[in-house]
């Protein structure tokens, strides 16, 4: 892996986030869901990186810490090379204009009992006492840079729709002119059509203002019309990562090429040679050795379950972790 | 607020019939303690042996008891205790209990179980044996009375609160806020309450009907409201002994304690249609 010559905008080192479950009974001791098992990567100033995975493979509680909402079992998270892992909620709130977060229901993101104005200056409010007239400007200014006009900010959520929800939610991010948007999910709960233009909103801005999103989901199509990077996750892990046309025509991951197989293609209607992925998220609640996705990888061998395979190079910027990246590549 | 969330409103004021009914109900009581506070057709006070047991007459509109006092103006004097006091005891209630209530929600861990024990453990006596323990304790009077209803309080709105404030902190808004650097305290104010506002109060309004009744079985059986003041209760106690022999006395301030009770019963219900249609739909 190069590194970087300039600070990364966001880098993330060996993140560790285990859940404790309720004790089951008195003499036994509790269980835990490893939701994160050391994650690393690195986000450069202006660049879109997805993550990709399905439910369950630990892509919000990443969210969740990177925006340091939760306790970090251990790792380190830098913005801007600022350390957040261990700051107590006071000490991180000036940073926090910094790194701002989208979220998945533009429903449930909104409070309905106050007005837009109120919701998008919310980020600006927290950071300290403001004036109305430079409240004012600040909420004008973002609305507008999402498509929304300046009256809009004396309504409430409810009168507007999911898609106009979601770039009020998007306004309130960009108040604080941060460097890094987290999105999770933040297009999965609306409608094609909207979700296109939710999209193009976000390159737009990503043009106009530089900013790096950090962009969670399970829709592949979309994170490659998006994203420069893009990391694979399974169980915690980071499986794969790569520049998104990289990883894209050539899977270095047998994970990876079957997730790019279920994408629905338009054209030939003949029959694709494809791999299909059997059974539900395994593993969660226990640690092993070997490969994180042995049980149900189609490539699977004797050296999978005993040997975990380490994060190695595949190419440029390209690293999967997989005994078998190389025979994968071959074939495809 | 906006005009079209207020039109809405009052539109669903209107259709909630029980809101309205209640609220008819509620308002008449309210006028009748208000005018009692400077007019009274008779008096409530003034002992007359002359004018015992007389029937309704133009002077005397529902007749006398068996100190000559006159009937209405006491029902209006006691409409107007027992407001006092169960405003007096909803707010105990209000203001510790919504407090505690929302503490636990947002601090959780041992300050949640210490208050929600603490909560249990005043909920396993019933209500009217509290109330009943605490002036027995602190003797039988007004105050007293007031106080322990009001302490009766206390749980059922930190319960509440608790219960329905959790909800809340799962809200993604709230996630939302945490992100842009708010404190649990600011979130409290300007999350939590105003989405818990609304059932506060259809609460507030039950247990007022509750404490309503609870005064008025206190000062029945003698703990509660001390003479020569009027109240429900004492007029009921009063009239019990002459059950046989004038039985209207006793049917009277029944009739007031029924129409307090079940008036604001049904504002209370109304009051939930009318702020949280989704919480009527469920029902």
């Amino acid at each position: 892996m190069t590194e970087p010559t300039t600070v990364a905008v966001l880098q993330v080192r060996d993140l560790v986030r285990h859940y404790r479950l309720p004790r089951e009974s008195l003499f036994k001791s509790p269980g835990h869901v490893y939701a994160l098992n050391g994650v690393s990567f690195d986000i450069q100033k202006g660049k879109s990186f997805g993550i990709v995975g399905e439910s369950g493979c630990g892509k919000s509680t990443l969210a969740r810490n990177v925006m340091a909402l939760e306790e970090t079992d251990a790792g380190s998270v830098k913005i801007l090379g600022n350390e957040v892992v261990g700051l107590s909620f006071d000490q991180l709130r000036p940073l926090r204009r910094h790194f701002q977060m989208v979220f998945q229901d533009p429903y449930g993101s909104l409070d309905p009992h106050h007005d837009v104005g109120w919701i998008v200056a919310e980020p600006l409010a927290a950071l300290g006492p403001i004036t109305q007239e430079e409240r004012a400007r600040r909420v004008t200014e973002a609305l507008e840079s999402v498509g929304l006009k300046q009256r809009d900010a004396h309504k409430y959520p409810h009168e507007f729709s999911g898609g106009q929800r979601q770039r009020i939610a998007i306004a309130r991010a960009l108040i604080t002119h941060p460097e890094l948007i987290v999105a999770d999910e933040a297009v999965s709960a609306l409608d094609v059509s909207v979700q296109a233009q939710v999209l193009n909103l976000l390159k737009d801005l990503q043009d106009t203002f530089g900013v790096t999103f950090m962009f969670i989901s399970h829709d592949l199509a979309v994170v490659e019309y998006l994203c420069d990077e893009v990391a694979v996750m399974y169980l915690g892990e980071i499986v794969e990562k790569g520049r998104t046309e990289d990883l894209f025509s050539a899977p270095a991951h047998p994970y990876t090429r079957i997730l790019l197989d279920a994408v629905p293609k338009p054209g030939s209607g003949k029959k694709r040679d494809r791999i299909k992925l059997a059974g539900n998220v395994t593993g969660q609640t226990e640690q092993r050795s070997g490969c994180s996705f042995q049980d149900r990888c189609p490539m699977a061998r004797d050296i999978c379950k005993i040997d975990k395979p380490p994060l190695i190079n595949v190419g440029p910027d390209h690293t999967a972790a997989c005994h078998f990246s190389g025979e994968l590549r071959e074939k495809s | 607020m906006n005009s079209s969330t207020s039109l809405s409103f009052l539109a669903r004021c209107r259709r909630s019939r029980s809101f309205m009914v209640g609220g008819v109900m509620t308002g008449f009581l309210l006028v009748c303690a208000a005018v009692s506070l400077f007019w009274t057709p008779g008096s409530a006070y003034d002992i007359s042996i002359a004018n015992r047991f007389l029937p309704p007459s133009s002077t005397h509109w529902l007749g006398t008891d068996q100190f000559g006092r006159d009937i209405v103006s006491m029902l209006m004097t006691g409409t107007q205790n027992s407001i006092a006091v169960a405003v007096v005891a909803v707010s105990i209630g209000l203001a510790v209990g919504v407090s505690l209530g929302l503490l636990a929600a947002a601090r959780r861990g041992w300050t949640e179980e210490l208050i929600m024990r603490f909560s249990d453990f005043s909920f396993a006596f019933p209500a009217i044996l509290s109330a009943i323990m605490i002036t027995a304790i602190l003797g039988p009077g007004g105050v007293n009375s007031i106080l322990a209803i009001g302490l009766y309080n206390i749980p059922v709105f930190a319960r509440l609160v608790r219960g329905t404030a959790n909800a809340i902190w799962t809200r993604e808004f709230v996630m939302a806020a945490r992100a842009s650097g708010k404190d649990r305290f600011r979130i409290t104010f300007e999350h939590i309450m105003p989405n818990i506002l609304s059932i506060i109060i259809v609460q507030a309004t039950i247990l007022f009907a509750i404490a309503i009744l609870a005064e008025a079985a206190l000062s029945y059986l003698g703990l509660g409201t001390q003479p020569p003041h009027p109240s429900w209760g004492r007029m009921l106690n009063e009239a019990q002994a002459l059950m046989f022999l004038d039985p209207w006395q006793a049917i009277y301030p029944g009739i007031a304690i029924a129409t307090a009770v079940f008036g604001l019963n049904l504002l209370g219900d109304g009051l939930r249609d009318v702020l949280d249609p989704r919480l009527s739909r469920k029902r």
